[in-house]
C-alpha cells in the first residue's frame, strides 16, 4: 500500500478563502480530477450536485472535484451569527471506485492547505452518513482537526435507493469553517476573501455576501409566498415522471428530471424555513422527494448500464 | 509449542465497536480451533482504533492423525444397505474388515499441517464477522467495518500463504497513522514474526495495542496533567473507553476555558465537553465547582508539546459553549408557559397520545400520590404540570441527556419554590441501579406519577417488555417505582394507585388514540400487577433473598410493596430457626393431609368440636392453635411480621407432638373430623402469614 509522502517542510499556506479553494482545486487536479464548477440549480448539499448523486453511480469510474454553493434557507441568521449561514460553499471531492489510499489522499490535501500534521491532532471519528431526501447513505468519518469537524468522509453504500458499485468515496469539506480554522478567524464575515495585500484592494467575506445574507434571511422567514412555493413544490413533482417519460435518442431525460428534483427539494427547504411544514407532514414531503430521486436514480443506472 | 499471530489491518474502526470486535475474535478463533481438536494454550484478542490481533500460544505444527472405527451392516445384510454405508463413508468392500458378523471400516486420517486450517479460520472469520455495520469498497466484494488494509498473519514464525479478495496475508504492518521515526509523516510499515517482534515494533511505531494500557496511560496522562496545575480530573468511565478507541498513542493534553462560561451549570458544561468533543472536565481540589480548563485525550506527541492542538480545542470549545450560553439565554427569557404550549404538538407515542396529554394525567396522578407520601397537593399538581416542559427547551433539544435537570435549574431562574424546583429535576431518578432515588416528598410523588403513567401506558397497548426487548424501558420504570417505595417506607396500595392511573387514560378527550375500555383493561394491563412481583422478586434476590418466600408473602394478594418485604425478612427470619424449619416441616405434612383428605371430600364444614377421647397431644395443639389466633390477629394488624412469626413458633411443639403421635385418619368420623379441623386451623392461622405452601425446602 503506498504511504503518504512525507513533507520535510510545511507547505506555504493559502492566504484568502478564495486562495484556499484554488489549492484544493490544483491537489485534486494533479490527482486526476476533472475540476467542474457549481451546478446551476440551488442545492442544500455538494452531495446533490449530479456529479455526485447520479455519478456515484453504475459501473463508470468518475473523479471529480467542485465548489458547490449551498442554500439552508433554515439557518440564516441575517448576518448577525459568526457561524451560520444561509449559503455557504462546500468543496465535494468524489472518487469512484474510490481508490485504496484516499485516507492518504485526503490527509495530502490538509497538509496542501498549510495544515501541518505534526503538531495538528486529526481524528477519524465514526460517523454514519445519510441523506434521507435521496435515499442514500454510507459509513465513514468525522474528520477532527484538533476538535473541529472540518470535513465529511464517506464511502457511499446507496444512492437513490440503489446500491453503489463500485463504491464511491466523497470527501466535504465545509470550507468557510476550515478557513476560519487555517487563518484564525473568529467570524466568517472576517475572513479574507482574496489576498489581503491585492493590488487592487482586499474584499472580506462580509463584502462578498454580508448583505446577501440579511436579504435572503427575510426573504427565507418571511418573504416567499408559502402559496406559491406550494404550487411551484407540486408543479415540479408532477414534471419530473413527464420528463422521464419523454426520450431523446432512445435515452430518457433524467438528467432535467433530476433538475426538477433538485427544485422542489429547494423548495420544500423554503416552506419549512417559512415554518409551512408541520412536523407530521415533514416525512410525506420528504418521502416523495425521495420517490421522485429514486426515479431518476433507477433510470440513470439503466442508461448507465446499456452504454 | 509453535504460536499463531494474526492482524487485521483496517482504516478507523469505530471506538463503539471495538471491546464486542476483540471479544467476537476470541470467540469466533476458539470455536474454530476447537472444531479442528486444537486446544491451545492461551489465547487472546487485541482492539485498538485500526487494528484487531489474535496471538494464539501453543498449537501443534498440525492435527494429530487420527483412527477412525465405522461400524456398518451386519454381514448378510440386504446389498442395499451395504451399497449405501460404503457411500457414505466414501469406501470400497475390500477395505472392511468382518467383525463379530458385523462390517467394519478401520481408517486412519492423517492430520493437516495447522497453517492449513489457520488460513481457512482467518477467511471464515474475515467474511462472517459479526459487525453491527459493515461496507464494501471500491471494487472489492468483501465487507468489514471499514475498507481491510493488510492481513498479517505468521504461525511459528512463518507467514501463512494464503489471500482475501485480493489481500495477500504477509508479515507486515504499519505504526502510527502520524508519528513516525524520523522527518515526516505517516505510517511506517515493519516486519513482524512473532507477538514479541510486534508488541516491541508497534511500540516503536508509537502504537499502544491493549485497551487497558491506552486507558491507564490516559488515566496517569491525566493526572500528571492535573497535579502540576493542582487541579482535579472529573473521572468519567464511559468517556475513558471512547476515548482509549479513539487514539493509538493517547497523549492527554490540558487546554484552557475561557472563564466566563464557568456560569453556566456544571452539567451544561461538562455534557458539552463530553458529547461535542470528548474532553474531560476538571475541577478545583478544594470546592465543588469545575475549572476553566479542559482535557483533550490526542492522538499524537505533537512537536511543539501541545499548544496548537491546545489552542485550537479551546476555540473550538468556546464555540460550543457559546451556543449553550445562547440556549440558555434563550430559554430563560422563554420560560415554561411556551413550552407547556409547544408540547401540545409533541406526540409521546402513537398510541398514547400527545405529551401535553401525558402532561395532564401525571398532574392527576401526582395529586392522587401526593397524600399518600406525605406531600403537598397543590404543590404536586404544579411540579407535576412543569416536569416535562423543558423536553421544548433549546437546551434539552442539544443535550437530551439534560432533560429534568434543566427544568431544575430554568426553575430555580425563575424564582419559582425550591421543592418544586428539586422535584422537577428528580422526577426522572433513578435512572437507573446506580442512579439515587429521590426522597423528598414532593419529588416521590411526581417521580411515582411518572414511572407509574408509562407503565400503565404501555401495558394498556400491549407494549409490555418481552426477552431481551424493552424499548420503553419499562423495567426499569418498575424497578425505580420499587427503590422509591421501599425507601419512602409508606404504606401505599400499589393496585388502588395504578386502576387511578388507568382511569386516567380512560378519561383523556375524545381524540384520545386509547379507547376507554382499552385503558382500563386493554392489552397486558392484567400482567402489570405480577409484573411488579416479579420486578420485586430480581430485587429481593439481588439483596440474597428467596424467591420462594416472595410468591409466599405476594400469594396472599398484599399489594403493598414495603408490608411485602418487610414480610419476607420476617419470613427468611423466621425460617432460618430451628423452630420454622420445623415449624414449615410440619405445615408440610399437615398440608398434605388436608389435601389428600379434601380431594376425597373432606370438607372441614361446622365449628370442630374435641371428642372426650381425645389425647394429651390433640388436646394441646387445640388449644395452642385457639390460643394464638388473637395475638397472631394483633401481630398482623400492627404489621409486626417479627412478633407474628413468634407467635406461630409457639405452635412448633404442639405440631410435632401432634403429628409424632396421632393417627389423624381415625375410623371414628368425630375423631378423624376434630383432628383433621385442628390441622386445618393450623395451616389457616399460618397462610395468614404467607402461603408456606409455596416455600420450598
Amino acid at each position: 500500500m503506498p504511504v503518504a509522502q512525507s513533507q520535510d517542510k510545511p507547505q506555504e499556506k493559502p492566504r484568502s478563502f478564495q486562495d484556499l479553494i484554488l489549492t484544493l482545486h490544483n491537489y485534486w487536479s494533479a490527482q486526476g480530477c476533472v475540476i467542474l464548477q457549481p451546478h446551476d440549480v440551488e442545492v442544500g448539499a455538494g452531495t446533490l450536485h449530479p456529479a455526485t448523486v447520479l455519478r456515484a453511480l453504475g459501473p463508470k469510474p468518475w473523479n471529480a472535484a467542485y465548489v458547490q454553493p449551498s442554500r439552508r434557507p433554515g439557518d440564516g441568521r441575517y448576518g448577525e451569527n459568526p457561524n451560520r449561514l444561509q449559503h455557504y460553499y462546500q468543496y465535494q471531492v468524489i472518487l469512484k471506485p474510490n481508490p485504496p489510499n484516499m485516507q492518504d489522499l485526503y490527509l495530502g490535501s490538509l497538509e496542501a492547505i498549510g495544515l501541518d500534521l505534526r503538531t495538528h491532532d486529526i481524528r477519524f471519528v465514526e460517523d454514519d452518513w445519510e441523506n434521507p431526501t435521496v435515499g442514500a447513505w454510507g459509513l465513514g468519518w468525522e474528520v477532527w482537526c484538533d476538535g473541529m469537524e472540518v470535513s465529511q468522509y464517506t464511502y457511499f453504500q446507496q444512492v437513490g435507493g440503489l446500491d453503489v458499485s463500485p463504491v464511491a468515496g466523497e470527501l466535504t469539506y465545509g470550507l468557510e469553517r476550515l478557513a476560519m480554522y487555517v487563518f484564525g478567524v473568529d467570524n466568517v464575515y472576517d475572513l479574507p476573501f482574496n489576498d489581503p495585500d491585492a493590488p487592487l484592494g482586499r474584499l472580506t467575506y462580509g463584502d462578498v455576501f454580508l448583505e446577501n445574507e440579511r436579504q435572503q434571511s427575510e426573504a427565507n422567514f418571511h418573504g416567499y409566498d408559502v402559496a406559491v412555493l406550494k404550487r411551484q413544490f407540486e408543479d415540479m413533482e408532477q414534471q419530473v415522471p413527464l420528463m422521464l417519460a419523454r426520450a431523446y435518442q432512445g435515452k430518457s431525460l433524467v438528467l432535467p428530471a433530476y433538475d426538477m428534483v433538485l427544485k422542489a427539494s429547494h423548495l420544500f427547504n423554503l416552506m419549512n424555513a417559512r415554518g409551512a411544514i408541520a412536523v407530521a407532514e415533514r416525512a410525506s414531503y420528504i418521502g416523495r422527494i425521495r420517490d421522485l430521486c429514486k426515479l431518476c436514480a433507477s433510470a440513470w443506472v439503466e442508461q448507465q448500464e446499456a452504454a | 509449542m509453535p504460536q499463531l499471530l494474526l492482524e487485521l489491518f483496517s482504516e478507523e474502526i469505530p471506538a463503539r465497536m471495538q471491546a464486542g470486535a476483540a471479544r467476537d475474535l476470541e470467540r469466533m478463533a476458539r470455536e474454530h480451533l476447537a472444531a479442528a481438536g486444537f486446544l491451545p494454550e492461551a489465547l487472546k484478542t487485541f482492539a485498538g482504533p485500526r487494528r484487531l490481533t489474535l496471538v494464539v500460544e501453543g498449537l501443534p505444527i498440525a492435527q494429530a492423525d487420527r483412527k477412525e472405527e465405522l461400524k456398518g451392516p451386519r454381514v448378510g445384510a440386504p446389498p442395499q444397505a451395504l451399497e449405501g454405508f460404503l457411500r457414505k463413508a466414501g469406501l470400497t468392500q475390500d477395505q472392511l474388515v468382518e467383525r463379530d458378523g458385523v462390517w467394519m471400516a478401520f481408517i486412519e486420517k492423517t492430520g493437516r499441517p495447522t497453517p492449513e486450517i489457520v488460513a481457512e479460520m482467518v477467511e471464515a472469520i474475515i467474511r462472517g464477522f459479526p459487525w453491527p455495520k459493515s461496507m464494501t469498497w471500491g471494487v472489492s466484494k468483501l465487507r468489514w467495518v471499514r475498507p481491510l488494509k493488510r492481513i498479517l498473519c505468521v504461525f511459528d514464525r512463518e507467514v501463512v500463504p494464503f489471500a482475501i479478495e485480493g489481500i495477500e496475508a504477509g508479515d507486515i504492518t504499519e505504526g502510527h497513522r502520524f508519528m513516525r521515526v524520523g522527518f515526516g509523516w505517516g505510517g511506517q510499515p515493519f516486519k513482524a514474526r512473532d507477538f514479541d517482534e510486534y508488541a516491541k515494533g508497534l511500540l516503536e511505531h508509537f502504537v499502544v495495542l491493549d485497551v487497558e494500557e491506552r486507558k491507564a496511560r490516559i488515566l496517569e496522562g491525566c493526572k500528571t496533567l492535573c497535579f502540576a496545575r493542582n487541579l482535579e480530573l472529573v473521572e468519567d468511565i464511559g468517556l475513558l473507553e471512547e476515548v482509549a478507541g479513539l487514539a493509538e498513542w493517547p497523549t492527554p493534553v490540558l487546554g484552557d476555558m475561557d472563564p466566563v462560561f464557568l456560569d453556566l451549570p456544571g452539567e451544561v458544561i461538562r455534557t458539552s465537553m463530553r458529547t461535542h468533543q470528548k474532553y474531560f472536565a476538571v475541577r478545583k481540589p478544594d470546592g465543588e465547582g469545575l475549572a476553566p480548563h479542559f482535557i483533550t485525550v490526542a492522538n499524537v506527541q505533537a512537536a511543539d508539546g501541545g499548544a496548537v492542538i491546545a489552542s485550537g480545542n479551546a476555540k473550538v470549545l468556546s464555540s460550543r459553549l457559546s451556543d449553550a450560553r445562547f440556549f440558555w439565554d434563550e430559554d430563560v427569557k422563554v420560560g415554561f408557559e411556551p413550552w407547556l404550549e409547544k408540547l401540545n404538538g409533541v406526540t409521546f407515542h402513537a398510541k398514547l397520545g400527545t405529551m401535553k396529554e401525558r402532561v395532564d394525567r401525571i398532574v392527576a396522578l401526582a395529586a392522587e400520590i401526593a397524600p399518600l407520601v406525605g406531600a403537598d397537593v397543590e404543590k404536586a399538581r404544579e411540579a407535576a404540570r412543569l416536569a416535562k416542559a423543558d423536553l421544548a427547551s433549546q437546551m434539552v433539544g442539544e443535550f437530551p441527556e439534560l432533560q429534568g435537570l434543566m427544568g431544575g435549574y430554568y426553575a430555580r431562574a425563575a424564582g419559582m419554590d425550591a421543592e418544586i424546583a428539586d422535584a422537577i429535576r428528580d422526577h426522572y431518578k433513578p435512572q437507573g441501579p446506580s442512579d439515587a432515588v429521590p426522597t423528598a416528598p414532593l419529588s416521590v410523588a411526581v417521580a411515582l406519577a411518572d414511572k407509574l403513567d408509562t407503565l400503565v401506558g404501555f401495558f394498556a397497548i400491549d407494549e409490555k417488555p418481552t426477552g431481551s426487548k424493552d424499548p420503553y424501558a419499562l423495567r426499569r420504570a418498575a424497578l425505580g417505582v420499587i427503590r422509591i417505595l421501599l425507601e419512602s417506607n409508606k404504606p401505599f396500595a400499589l393496585t388502588n394507585v395504578l386502576a387511578f392511573a388507568a382511569m386516567c387514560h380512560s378519561e383523556m378527550p375524545p381524540s384520545y388514540p386509547l379507547s376507554n375500555e382499552a385503558a382500563l383493561t386493554g392489552g397486558s394491563l392484567p400482567d402489570l400487577v405480577p409484573f411488579f412481583a416479579d420486578r420485586l422478586k430480581v430485587t429481593l434476590k439481588d439483596q440474597g433473598k428467596r424467591h420462594d418466600l416472595v410468591d409466599a408473602v405476594f400469594a396472599l394478594g398484599d399489594d403493598d410493596l414495603v408490608r411485602i418485604v418487610a414480610r419476607v425478612e420476617a419470613l427468611d427470619g423466621f425460617l432460618k430457626t430451628d423452630d420454622g424449619k420445623n415449624l414449615l416441616a410440619g405445615y408440610k405434612r399437615a398440608s398434605n393431609i388436608l389435601k389428600a383428605e379434601e380431594k376425597k371430600g373432606w370438607k372441614g364444614e361446622g365449628v370442630a368440636v374435641l371428642p372426650p377421647s381425645a389425647s394429651e397431644p390433640e388436646i394441646a395443639l387445640y388449644d395452642a392453635v385457639r390460643l394464638v389466633q388473637k395475638p397472631l390477629a394483633e401481630a398482623m394488624e400492627a404489621e409486626n411480621f417479627t412478633a407474628a412469626m413468634q407467635q406461630l413458633a409457639g405452635l412448633r411443639g404442639p405440631v410435632d407432638a401432634f403429628l409424632d403421635s396421632v393417627f389423624v385418619n381415625s375410623d371414628i368420623e368425630v375423631e378423624r373430623n376434630s383432628r383433621l379441623s385442628t390441622l386445618a386451623a393450623v395451616r389457616q392461622a399460618m397462610n395468614r402469614v404467607a402461603d408456606f405452601s409455596l416455600i420450598g425446602g
